[in-house]
């Protein structure tokens, strides 16, 4: 690496000394947590359509956790964060236009 | 970091667009596209799922629990890899080691559960055209159904769950490497040796395991061309490799078991 880079590097190592240690503790105890709620509503058969609200929210809370703190984008520059984010969203409600509502014509239309 | 403090960085080059080095930046743009990689999969399964009537329900309360045991290993294995990856900035290469093989057997905890299952439901009838028959196996008539009916379902389950259980095989070996060096590659093709001359020829895993002796061979080859010690940077782009494996498996872990799930 060339100097910039070895910079760079020291400076996110730096980065992650000032972080506690019990925070990932705290936020692997809530990805725990939120895993035996989603197992416990599986147990309680719930309408399909209410569960699945739930259980994908719970999913993004849970995505939201690990991305912040464990990959540690939360203390990345925010044009980081943007450019990221951004990107894999957007090509992810593109997939939503396209595929979800084809979905649905077969299932109360029939494949023609 | 604040985004003013990033010019400050003396460099023959220009500052960092995204105040970060080229490595982990690197990482981000390939786990972005792995993304995309894995929505296809998940987007593939929920379209079968919803287009098609009577979708089976086939994980009973056996597969569930199985299958939070395998999330619990996931997730516990994040935070150690959290550790090691904080054990390298303080540079405790002991401490680094240590909680990286703890990551490792934790995710060899997880392929072996997940394998496990794998077994269970094709000895059960849920297979596809490509797997070995088993000889001697009791087909439950309910599984054998879902095959001939719904084949799309044992094709995407067994493709999405398959290019997981892929990337956490490819990220323990990641770790491995990082962890040991070349010291791994004896222990990698000794894995391989044990899985191929233990693993039957009639389960789809004694023709995966060929998985460990190509990554063998091509850790090989990069050691060979570039023998280095890895550093923090090395940790933490690993790190986010490992973390992403894990964030996968939580869309994968309700969208196919709690929503296919049958608690008798």
């Amino acid at each position: 690496m060339d100097s910039t880079q070895v910079a760079l590097a020291e400076r996110a190592a730096e980065e992650q000394r000032h972080h506690s240690k019990s925070l990932f503790f705290y936020v692997w105890g809530a990805l725990l947590a939120m895993t035996a709620i989603e197992v416990y509503l599986t147990y309680q058969n719930m309408q399909p359509g209410k569960m699945l609200t739930i259980l994908l929210a719970l999913s993004i809370v849970k995505a939201a956790l690990i991305i912040g703190y464990f990959m540690h984008l939360k203390y990345e520059v925010s044009r980081m964060k943007w450019v990221t984010m951004c990107s894999v969203v957007a090509c992810l409600i593109l997939m939503t236009i396209f595929f979800f509502p084809d979905a649905f014509r077969i299932l109360y239309l029939g494949v023609k | 970091m604040a985004d003013s403090a990033l010019h400050d960085i003396p460099s023959v080059y220009e500052p960092s667009l995204f105040g970060t080095y080229s490595k982990k930046i690197g990482m981000w743009l390939f786990l972005l596209s792995d993304s995309l990689t894995f929505g296809a999969l998940l987007y593939a399964y929920s379209y079968g799922r919803i287009s098609t009537a009577g979708w089976p329900t086939p994980f009973h309360s056996e597969s569930i629990v199985n299958a939070t045991i395998m999330t619990a290993f996931l997730l516990t294995s994040s935070l150690t890899m959290v550790l090691a990856v904080r054990a390298s900035v303080e540079r405790n290469a002991k401490a680094q080691t240590l909680w990286l093989l703890a990551t490792m057997a934790c995710g060899i905890g997880f392929i072996v559960l997940h394998g496990r299952e794998w077994s269970n439901l094709i000895e059960k009838g849920l297979s596809l055209p490509m797997f070995p028959a088993v000889p001697g196996a009791v087909a439950d008539p309910e599984f054998v159904n879902v095959s001939k009916t719904v084949p799309q379902f044992a094709a995407t389950f067994f493709g999405l769950t398959g290019m997981h259980m892929l990337h956490v095989t490819l990220g323990v070996i990641y770790l491995g490497v990082v962890a040991l060096r070349r010291k791994f590659i004896p222990i990698l093709l000794a894995l391989w040796l044990a899985a191929w001359l233990l693993i039957p020829s009639t389960s789809p895993f004694h023709y995966g395991s060929y998985v460990l002796l190509i990554a063998a061979i091509v850790i090989s080859i990069i050691l060979w061309l570039k023998p280095k010690v890895y550093d923090s940077s090395d940790v933490e782009v690993a790190g986010l490799y490992w973390h992403f494996v894990d964030l996968v498996w939580m869309f994968i872990f309700p969208l196919v078991y709690l929503m296919s799930a049958k608690i008798l």
